[in-house]
């Protein structure tokens, strides 16, 4: 459906092109130069201030502790016979060599492809960015879109740890206890989060537009 | 909350309230009113700019109450238990929040963050969904700071993970059933509940509609 959609004289252009800045969340219209949006209160910028430096910063600290949430053990299991640490990659493939080859592979996705897919992604974006063709935006739109849209769900391992932490405390039968690796993975979750919402995405669209000029600049 | 007639800012007119910028691409659009039911996309990118749904506000108060109250029973009920070789063991939606706590002090921060991201956050919403959009659903005038409210309950929505705690628990439960017997407590249904409320909220809840509504109620 395109109900209502462009009709009007101003339509058909970028706000920042007709000297208005528009307010992310309530969509109100005002001119380049306010600060805050009138209807509900909202910061206005036309686009991110420093959100390069603030997206790379993020992607940065989120990559360092994404290293150690690799390296130490994510739970350390005892049991009656032995005690037994997994890292994040253990713990999945335990699930899908003596567990459930379904579950294994959700945390699989969830924990490694999730992460590292996003690092990769908001670095393209980033560079592709940089020099875009014309018609050039579609694709990196949708792939932020689908960074900004997933990278929350990479917090399942450390809630899974969570609970299983709580839970399991059988006596010298089964105890269940985190390891330093859900502080760094949650961190990096955390970072990574904080870089995709720094990522303005006009700024896609500007470097596909070949009449953006930034007055800024 | 400011007077739709006021005219002018300065030498500059004011910028008409049925002009809307594309969030995702800056685009600008003329949109009027959008019939109920149907959707005005960005011509450029096809983000949803609005669409707006017949008494969204009552539904949205409604599922959002539901939630609290569910969330309520959540956090003071007990959550799961299990049964191995004659021993038990239970644990409630707030010592899986502590849990890095209690095991670490190194690791406390994560359980203020845990706590705040499954139970916290998502309470802060609900709250300020509940106290924003209340009035609108009764037809009544907006309360004072509702502006206030419903943005930052819109700001948090990222934060507010409790459907990715109950996959996570969904996959705790099949690494735990090789090794215990597990029993579901009344606050395991609660935030089953919880859950699939948030979800049904979030798909109606178009922003962008209701700070329009918001703003006609001022
Ligand atoms: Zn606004
Ligand atoms: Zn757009």
């Amino acid at each position: 459906m395109n109900a209502g959609a462009a009709h009007g004289t101003v339509a058909g252009r970028t706000a920042r092109s007709a000297g208005l800045v528009g307010c992310l969340h309530c969509g109100l219209l005002a001119p380049m130069g306010e600060t805050d949006c009138l209807r509900c209160g909202a910061r206005l910028e036309s686009r991110f201030r420093n959100s390069r430096q603030r997206v790379w910063a993020w992607w940065l600290a989120g990559l360092i502790v994404y290293v150690p949430a690799n390296l130490y053990p994510m739970m350390i299991t005892d049991t009656l016979l032995a005690t037994y640490s997994s890292t994040i990659i253990g713990g999945a493939m335990d699930l899908v060599t003596h567990g459930d080859v379904f579950v294994g592979l959700i945390v699989l996705i969830a924990s490694v492809m999730i992460p590292v897919g996003k690092f990769l992604a908001i670095a393209w974006v980033m560079i592709a960015t940089r020099k875009l063709r014309p018609g050039g935006a579609h694709r990196l739109h949708r792939m932020y879109e689908v960074v900004e849209f997933i990278g929350r769900w990479s917090m399942i391992d450390v809630f899974v740890v969570a609970i299983l932490a709580a839970l399991v405390h059988l006596g010298s039968v089964a105890g269940i206890f985190p390891g330093l690796a859900a502080i760094c993975f949650g961190a990096s979750v955390i970072f990574t989060m904080l870089a995709a919402l720094s990522l303005d995405p006009r700024m896609i669209w500007d470097a596909a537009d070949p009449n953006a000029q930034d007055p800024s600049a | 909350m400011n007077d739709r007639s006021s005219d002018a800012i300065g030498p500059q007119a004011a910028p008409s309230h049925d002009l809307i910028a594309c969030p995702q691409c800056d685009w600008l659009h003329d949109v009027g009113d959008v019939p109920t039911g149907t959707r005005a996309r960005c011509v450029r990118c096809r983000t949803v700019l609005l669409a707006p749904r017949r008494g969204a506000a009552a539904t949205i108060v409604a599922l959002a109450t539901g939630a609290l109250i569910l969330m309520v029973v959540a956090v003071s009920f007990p959550f799961l238990d299990i049964a191995a070789g004659g021993l038990r063991s239970s644990a409630s939606v707030m010592d899986a929040a502590l849990s890095f706590a209690l095991a670490s002090g190194r690791m406390a921060p994560l359980s203020v963050i845990v706590l705040a991201l499954i139970v916290v956050l998502p309470v802060a919403r609900l709250c300020g969904l509940i106290y924003a959009l209340g009035p609108l659903a009764l037809g009544r005038r907006a309360r004072p700071y509702a502006a206030q409210a419903f943005r930052i309950s819109m700001r948090l929505r990222p934060w507010a993970m409790a459907e990715i705690f109950i996959i996570g628990v969904a996959v705790a439960l099949v690494k735990v059933s090789s090794l215990a017997a597990v029993g579901f407590g009344p606050a395991f249904w609660a935030f089953v509940g919880l859950v699939i409320l948030v979800a049904a909220k979030d798909t109606i809840l178009c922003e962008r509609s209701l700070w329009r509504a918001l703003d006609r109620a001022a």
